[in-house]
């Protein structure tokens, strides 16, 4: 299949080792991986932060860049839910009802990289190495607005040397929430707090997640306490063979002072 | 303009000149007709309303008084004075102890100084272990299974129903009704659950047939 | 008297939201200095995290064991848009029933209008006294302080109302107003405020419990007059419904002779057999019981059977200019459940006093500033990190997190000048819309490698707003080329 991969702005500009990592699984598991060069951003963190007008043209980006695409598959849970239930909404208030059922039409054959390996490939065993204790956090919205229920989890259990602990309390926000976080850094903090005091204690040398935002969150978190445990997104973890061994995010734990 | 005529106009205005139509409300949720109490039923009535926390002691139809009598043994130690009970005034005469007080037109207040009251129930359901009391003659009047401390309710088998939307189409909407699922109670305190607060701190529940 | 007269509140779509200088749905200080405040108070992290994970717990197991829990919260979402569609017909049809049943109406526009009439009707009859059923109407109207200005007592009968109104607090739940005291310190209130209370009184909540039992039973006895407020309204019957627990509604719906019911206008339900959904959705949701202890409902007036005298106040208040929202109308089907509070990772640690309303949490955020006008509450529609945990528990599926989203950009299209924050989303907003200009933004960023001078993370001294992030986060040195170029540079275009 021709998979055009969506990096996500915060991975592209931020976290490309996480893009790389879903192009290389995705091409190792026999698909046509292409990256459309104009992709931006799905104009999630506009229309959550009240610029639902301003995303319209971030929309219109969007859709013009993945125009044509067979499946579209991006390496984040809440991006995917945007995509989903808001792209179109938004064009539809602006009064731009073409652009509102190409948006539509884009998010039927857009997925979400555990969906897509799942339901799509219909693999859970994608090959993958990776010999640590790792804790899996389930974001919100992979878990409340796509549903994406256990696959992440029965990706995870068939790599091997991989030790997989249950997080307690996986439910519950990491206190992300986008621009939350520095609106309200405070309470983001105190949730925060106590996610990190979860992973903490599973004793994980690595927590992951479907979402590189979430866990640049959780991770500058650890990062700042020094923590040991460092965060690994989903795609980088899967990627991962004997062979070659993805590199760790760039929230490497023990920062020079 | 009145605050009737403002509000109302208040609303129109909101709802604007070409208002949507009230979308249809599909009820697909459990709303069986009435099922015969069966002894699955009746098991499932005893289960939640013990679990609240109030007793059920069962009994033959023509075991109704001597039941209630041992109910009051137990709410109220044996050797309790008959006239410290009250009873509905329509309360079937079999079911009423000998000497018991029968409600009448006294002030309300007036039945605080009661130990206990004995009433018929209009509907019970099972589902959640709700008695429902209607205000009837032999149901007795709200302040009747208010005041006294504790609370005798009997329920024959055929007014036992599944879930509640059978027990509210059983009931008449303009009578003040009352609908009892256990003692009171309250998890206002670190949300821990307290029987017992100002009304009833004892319920017990006969049920006959 | 040189009264300050507060300035008129906003009008949304022509109609006018709740009054300034009355009531309780305006704080004095923005969501995120309030919770900056509360997050400190470990005593109140540690009392909302064990009372909020035991409902949750509660709630959860009694939803589980219902198998048509989705048909029925359907059907009350429905119900609830159908009510709306046609509400002023069912207000007009329920004074029908309740006049003809004996009971009067009255209608109130907002907050002042409501008090003046409850007081005037207090007042006539002669009493200096009032029972009060907790009621999240005239609390919101300031119900209780309008009263005590004209000499009246008023004596709440709930216990966590109670324990509010005796340690001179403020609620901070919806259910359980109390709910940020342990046993603990509602026993020093107890011991402190209850005249002639045992003095042997532990912090047992059973002990507690009958404190408040024996405090309060002379007064339900002697009252004249209750006042309560109502969780249902049923149009075709006049049937008023109030949902509870311990007895002290029953004590205050029965006992006194006249009783006065402040309902806001959207608690009205066109059918009987609409209860049969809400009765079932309510309680699960609330307290999670399978039926909460005690319901009341009447019409009218019963000769013979509680209150001879019934009147009911309507209230708008800023529930129609609610209603005037398309997309934020639909936080008026709240049922006042409160399991929204119960799940919100937000409440759960800053409790409910630091969003400055009664009504707090994920439909506090919604509510009070669609009924104040969003500018009047403008921080809480960002009170909440749109996880989600609301929406999924609400018991007539209110999506929660896009009114949120709704109503942040409702206060953003409001603003007169663009603010700072304004005019960066737009500038971001133009490069993501042009591919070259986005690579332009994105070269822009990896400026901040030579801020982090060789460290895998940037500095944490950084000015507002990137200060939020860094002051407790690392943000890492961005990398040297993005995905896309490394991507090309391996795969070519």
């Amino acid at each position: 299949m021709r998979v055009s991969l969506f990096a996500t702005c915060l991975v592209d500009t931020m976290t490309p080792s996480v893009g790389m990592a879903t192009g290389r699984l995705l091409q190792r598991l026999g698909q046509d991986v292409v990256v459309p060069p104009t992709q931006a951003c799905c104009g999630q963190m506009h229309v959550n932060t009240g610029y639902r007008r301003e995303a319209v043209g971030i929309v219109a980006n969007h859709v013009r860049a993945f125009e044509g695409a067979e499946a579209i598959v991006a390496p984040s849970g809440s991006c995917v839910a945007s995509i989903h239930h808001q792209q179109a909404a938004v064009a539809r208030r602006a009064g731009d009802e073409a652009l509102a059922q190409a948006a539509e039409e884009l998010a039927g054959r857009t997925y979400e990289l555990s969906q897509f390996l799942v339901d799509v490939l219909g693999v859970t065993d994608v090959g993958a190495y990776y010999p640590h204790r790792v804790t899996y956090h389930p974001t919100c919205h992979s878990l409340r607005l796509l549903e994406v229920g256990d696959r992440p989890l029965q990706l995870l259990r068939a790599v091997r040397g991989l030790e997989l602990v249950e997080l307690p309390g996986a439910e519950q926000c990491c206190g992300f929430g986008g621009t939350f976080a520095v609106k309200n850094a405070d309470t983001s903090t105190a949730m925060l707090t106590d996610k990190m005091a979860n992973v903490l204690s599973t004793h994980a040398e690595v927590c992951t997640a479907g979402d590189a935002s979430c866990l640049m969150h959780i991770g500058g978190g650890l990062s700042r306490l020094r923590a040991g445990t460092r965060t690994v997104h989903l795609a980088e973890i899967l990627a991962s063979t004997e062979e070659a061994v993805t590199p760790q995010q760039t929230t490497t734990p023990s920062v020079p002072a | 303009m009145s605050a009737r005529e403002e509000v109302l106009a208040r609303i129109r205005t909101a709802l604007g000149e070409d208002r949507a139509p009230a979308p249809a409300v599909v009820r697909d949720y459990r709303r069986a007709g009435d099922s015969p109490a069966d002894a699955a039923l009746l098991a499932l009535l005893v289960d939640r309303v013990e679990d609240y926390r109030a007793d059920v002691l069962r009994c033959g139809p023509d075991e109704v008084g001597a039941t209630v009598r041992a109910a009051l043994d137990r709410g109220l130690g044996e050797g309790w004075t008959p006239g410290t009970v009250v009873v509905a005034p329509g309360l079937d005469d079999d079911w009423r102890p000998d000497g018991c007080d029968v409600d009448d037109d006294r002030p309300a207040v007036q039945l605080a100084d009661r130990a206990a009251a004995v009433t018929a129930v209009a509907v019970a359901i099972a589902e959640t272990g709700t008695l429902v009391l209607d205000g009837s003659p032999t149901c007795g009047r709200r302040a009747l299974s208010l005041l006294p401390d504790c609370l005798v309710c009997v329920v024959t088998v055929d007014q036992v129903v599944a879930g509640v939307p059978e027990g509210l189409a059983r009931l008449d909407p303009v009578r003040p009704l009352t609908m009892i699922s256990g003692p009171s109670a309250t998890s206002d305190i670190e949300l821990q659950r307290v029987e017992g607060v100002h009304g009833p701190r004892q319920l017990f529940v006969v049920l006959a047939g | 008297m040189t009264a300050t007269v507060p300035p008129k509140a906003p009008v949304f779509l022509g109609l006018p939201t709740a009054p300034r200088g009355v009531g309780h749905l305006r704080g004095t200080e923005s969501f995120p200095d309030a919770a900056r405040h509360e997050l400190r108070n470990g005593q109140l992290r540690a009392n909302l995290g064990h009372a909020t994970a035991t409902i949750r717990g509660k709630r959860a197991g009694v939803v589980a064991e219902v198998p048509d829990w989705e048909q029925l919260r359907a059907a009350g979402k429905a119900i609830k848009a159908a009510t709306m569609a046609r509400l002023d017909e069912h207000l007009v049809s329920l004074e029908r029933q309740v006049t003809a049943r004996g009971g009067t109406v009255h209608w109130a526009r907002d907050a002042n209008e409501a008090n003046a009439i409850v007081t005037a009707l207090v007042q006539a009859t002669g009493t200096t006294e009032v029972v009060k059923v907790k009621s999240m109407a005239t609390q919101e109207i300031g119900l209780n302080e309008a009263l005590e200005a004209v000499g009246l007592d008023v004596f709440e009968t709930d216990l966590a109302e109670l324990i509010v109104q005796l340690g001179e607090d403020s609620p901070s739940h919806i259910l359980v107003p109390a709910i940020h005291k342990n046993r603990a310190e509602i026993k020093e209130i107890f011991a402190r405020t209850i005249p002639g209370v045992d003095p042997e009184l532990t912090d047992d909540p059973r002990q507690l419990a009958m404190a408040a039992r024996t405090h309060l039973r002379e007064r339900f006895l002697r009252a004249r007059v209750a006042v309560s407020g109502a969780n249902f309204a049923v149009a075709e019957t006049g049937t008023l419904s109030v949902v509870e627990s311990e007895g002290n509604g029953r004590m205050c719906l029965t006992l006194p002779q006249t009783l006065i019911t402040v309902m806001g206008i959207e608690k009205v339900v066109p059918t009987w057999t609409d209860l049969e959904v809400f009765l079932q959705l309510l309680p699960r949701s609330s307290t999670g019981e399978r039926m909460n202890p005690y319901t009341s409902t009447w019409a009218g007036v019963t000769p013979g059977d509680g209150p001879q005298e019934f009147h009911l106040v309507l209230l708008d208040n800023g529930r129609t200019a609610v209603l005037a929202d398309e997309v934020g109308r639909e936080a008026l089907h709240c049922i006042r459940c409160s399991a929204c509070l119960n799940v919100c990772p937000v409440y759960e640690r800053t409790g409910g006093h630091a969003y400055g309303s009664v009504y707090p949490g994920p439909i506090g955020a919604i509510l009070s500033p669609q009924l104040t006008g969003v500018e009047d509450n403008a921080s809480l529609p960002y009170a909440s990190s749109l996880c989600g945990a609301c929406y999924e528990v609400c018991p007539v599926a209110i999506d929660i997190p896009s009114i949120l989203v709704h109503l942040r950009a409702e206060h953003v299209e409001a603003q007169q000048k663009p603010t700072a924050e304004a005019l960066a989303f737009r500038s971001l907003a133009r490069a993501m819309s042009h591919p070259w200009l986005w690579h332009l933004v994105q070269r822009g960023a990896r400026l901040g490698r030579l801020i982090a001078r060789g460290k895998p993370t940037l500095p944490s001294v950084f000015p507002p707003p990137i200060s939020g992030w860094t002051r407790s986060r690392d943000l890492p040195t961005p990398p040297t080329r993005t995905f896309v170029q490394q991507w090309t540079e391996e795969h070519g275009k």
